[in-house]
């Protein structure tokens, strides 16, 4: 869990105190309870809904209420190809998402532009939004999905809850 | 009408205007010239025998070494007669202008707008001729041509939108 656990047992063998630091605990919460933003741009896409579904079923690891709003997620999974046009409209509804939130570059085309070198597509999402998780693959297996949470939730446990981040951008509200 | 009777029924009233007839593999292919490029299409699309009453599609083609440099393609089907006609044109980057289609096939606005888009190609009498992939404040020219670098002049690097901090 990441938690410290320190249980004074009785005799029926349950614990009763746990202690641990109000910022673990937190970014326990944090960790369990991540909202993905649907945000499908390609063929990508069609793995992510496969990792939602039942046969491997992403809640297991509290990512599986997806949400069609920026407003309610804290997690973009940006899985796709992603051209030029597209991109303000990302950039918009990552800076329309509430803090703490976090961003997976799902797939070769979000994460470098793939193949896909021409004047239309972006090379690489990280070039107008902060990924926190980069997944390769074309597309990336449901199970590399997992990977790539997996890998954010132990990130999110060396969070500082209470302190400013170092890494932390700032967000434009240009458009 | 099978695909002799149609080439020899355009070859009987068109004559003049036919540049070259191409029947391949059951696909037939006429280039007729651009200033009757209208004219015959309304033939085809009014005249019960040929009746073609549906554009499949239209696109654009670039011969850079040619000296009529752009070409401009029909496909045009008839859903009663099921039969299909491959029109051609060509276009030179001087004058770059192709009567529209529009008012015989309402399907042409569209398409003929994404071969303006890309290609650069303008047509005459069009309802609204805009960008319709790209932006409409897209400077750099027409992706599609030949010339055109296949990495873009900048744009996909150049993210407006962002403060010189959020970078």
């Amino acid at each position: 869990m990441g938690l410290i656990q320190i249980g004074r047992h009785d005799k029926d063998g349950t614990s009763d105190i746990i202690t641990t630091t109000v910022e673990k605990a937190v970014n326990w919460g944090r960790k369990g309870s991540l909202w993905p933003m649907t945000f499908g741009l390609a063929c990508c896409a069609i793995e992510m809904i496969a990792a939602v579904s039942s046969r491997y079923d992403m809640d297991r690891y509290g990512a599986g209420v997806f949400r069609a709003s920026p407003r309610q997620s804290d997690l973009m999974i940006v899985a796709g190809t992603v051209c030029r046009r597209m991109a303000p409209v990302i950039r918009k509804l990552y800076d329309q998402m509430p803090e703490p939130k976090y961003v997976i570059a799902m797939g070769s085309c979000a994460t470098s532009g793939n193949i896909y070198d021409s004047y239309s597509v972006v090379q690489g999402v990280d070039r107008f939004v902060p990924v926190d998780i980069y997944v390769p693959g074309c597309p990336p297996t449901p199970e590399a999905l997992f990977d790539g949470i997996l890998k954010l939730q132990e990130r999110i446990m060396l969070k500082r809850v209470f302190l400013k981040q170092p890494d932390q951008v700032k967000p434009s509200f240009k458009i | 009408m099978v695909l002799q009777e149609l080439a020899g029924r355009l070859q009987h009233d068109f004559s003049a205007a036919l540049v070259r007839t191409v029947e391949w593999r059951g696909e037939l292919s006429v280039t007729v010239m651009r200033d009757r490029l209208h004219e015959i299409a309304l033939f085809l699309r009014n005249d019960p025998a040929m009746d073609f009453d549906y554009i499949v599609h239209v696109s654009s083609v670039d011969w850079p070494d040619d000296e009529e440099r752009f070409e401009v393609v029909y496909e045009l089907y008839s859903i009663r007669k099921r039969h299909q006609i491959r029109l051609k044109t060509r276009v030179p980057e001087s004058d770059c202008v192709v009567d529209s289609l529009t008012d015989i096939w309402k399907g042409a606005d569209f398409m003929e707008r994404e071969v303006y888009d890309m290609m650069g190609i303008r047509f005459r009498n069009h309802p609204d001729l805009r960008r319709i992939l790209l932006p409409d404040d897209y400077t750099e020219g027409y992706p599609l041509r030949k010339d055109f670098p296949l990495r873009g002049k900048g744009w996909r690097d150049t993210f407006e939108f962002l403060d010189e901090t959020a970078r």
